[in-house]
């Protein structure tokens, strides 16, 4: 097997379509994606926590999404938006739309959920000493909604990275490119270098959520999110596989 | 709806592996992740191993996993073997800690009364255990259904046919058609596996039409 070869060729690692030149498009889409996803998916979640109204449509609109194949939903997007935009927005736009809509829910669960089950007898006792229902939000039932957010954001970021290598199909730069490339000319090894690079930088991706997670969640909510979070981690995980 | 009329051949071939590729890797994914379950759930050590090697699995793009799994089986691209290794293999990883926590669902005071009635601990686990957790199953299994039915359309990709492989006709041919009837075709397909396995669940836990309890 020449994977070892591909990637030990010095002129797979240059140039406007090499390793790291792709990598860099990858998480360029990724992070665009994830900003936007942020954008809609906390502000969303900490209404409807706060309210605790919209959970059922949510719940709902998540497992549609599920059902629905993030392929057939590029290329419908592409083919809808194609008479109406121009240039390389014709290929960005559906390609972030795609992944923001696989991303949102699970930002949104995570906050939503986050903020219901912050620990009562917090939120009981800040409101004892006198804070308002805003001091209490942003100062108490965020920062014990964080971990539940961070594995939010962690399964996003992962649907997200592992739906990016499909904006090679409709022709946009990325790791899709070394799979689809490879697969046009029959180059295995190239093929199996992306499958490879897009596994590598998934798992890397996933280690450092773990670590920033241990980082940025106040110590004194470790013990209780072990607790607390209990009913969600028991909830079934959605597959970043897509 | 002429494109369809003068392609349902075709269609109907694509539904079929279609439901064959969802199919397979979720059966053969439930057969072995019960027995993988129950270890992890009488096991407290087999239960952070078996959790943690499931996490990691599902970072695994599927994508990536249909391609590097020839490299390790030693089977072609092009072979649909892949997507059904692969799959399954989502589907353990998803299942084993459904299954567990399952079991671990099931009241104290249930297994404690079989027990007492005089269950040996393999007809404690068959006839009590297992059903009493069927409903966590079933919803674990609702899941992975429903996720397989969507992510064989990648295989599209590689070229390997599947109702996929409307939406890159679709695309080639600039057609709303084919990529259309493809896309409400894994909807219609995850709702009907969605709704039988409810189903299933239902028949299998008539208890719990009458009571309410818990």
């Amino acid at each position: 097997m020449n994977i070892i070869g591909w990637f030990s060729d010095p002129a797979n690692w240059r140039g406007s379509d090499g390793i790291p030149t792709q990598i860099g498009y990858h998480l360029l889409y990724s992070a665009i994606a994830l900003l936007a996803a942020l954008a809609i998916g906390v502000p969303l979640g900490i209404v409807i926590g706060y309210t605790g109204r919209g959970e059922a449509v949510v719940a709902g609109f998540a497992n549609a999404l599920r059902a629905l194949p993030s392929l057939g939903l590029l290329v419908l997007l592409f083919l809808i938006i194609s008479p109406v935009v121009t240039g390389q927005l014709v290929y960005v736009l559906p390609t972030i739309i795609v992944l923001v809509l696989l991303a949102v829910p699970p930002i949104l669960t995570g906050t939503y959920a986050g903020i219901q089950n912050a620990d009562p007898d917090a939120v009981g006792a800040a409101r004892g000493m006198g804070f308002t229902k805003r001091q209490i939000l942003l100062r108490v039932q965020l920062p014990c909604a964080l971990p539940l957010m961070i594995s939010g954001v962690r399964s996003s970021t992962l649907q997200i990275v592992s739906t990016a290598t499909i904006a090679a199909y409709l022709g946009l730069q990325g790791l899709g490119r070394f799979i689809l490339d490879g697969r046009a000319q029959a180059d295995f090894a190239e093929m199996a270098g992306g499958a490879i690079l897009v596994a590598v930088l998934a798992i890397v991706l996933e280690f450092t959520f773990a670590w920033l997670g241990r980082l940025i969640v106040s110590p004194g909510l470790r013990r209780t999110t072990a607790k607390s979070s209990s009913p969600i981690a028991t909830a079934v995980p959605a597959p970043a596989a897509t | 709806m002429n494109w369809i009329s003068s392609n349902i051949n075709r269609i109907v071939e694509l539904t079929v592996s279609h439901i064959w590729l969802t199919l397979a890797p979720t059966i053969i994914g439930l057969i072995v992740a019960l027995p993988l379950g129950w270890w992890a759930h009488r096991w407290g050590r087999g239960y952070a191993a078996i959790v943690g090697t499931a996490g990691l699995l599902y970072t695994i793009p599927s994508l990536a996993l249909f391609i590097i799994l020839p490299v390790i089986l030693g089977t072609k691209i092009l072979d649909p073997i892949n997507i059904v290794v692969a799959l399954t293999l989502y589907t353990v990883a998803l299942l084993v800690r459904v299954v567990a926590d399952g079991l671990s669902s099931v009241p104290h005071d249930t297994v404690a009364a079989a027990e007492a009635m005089g269950y040996r601990s393999w007809q404690r686990l068959v006839l009590v255990e297992l059903p009493v957790a069927v409903p966590v199953i079933a919803a674990g299994l609702r899941v992975a259904v429903v996720s397989n039915v969507s992510i064989v359309t990648m295989a599209a990709l590689l070229g390997i046919p599947q109702l996929g492989s409307l939406f890159t006709q679709g695309f080639q041919l600039r057609l709303f058609t084919p990529l259309v009837t493809g896309v409400v075709l894994c909807v219609v397909l995850a709702v009907i596996f969605d709704g039988l396995i409810i189903w299933v669940n239902k028949l299998l836990t008539p208890w719990r039409q009458r009571t309410v309890t818990s």
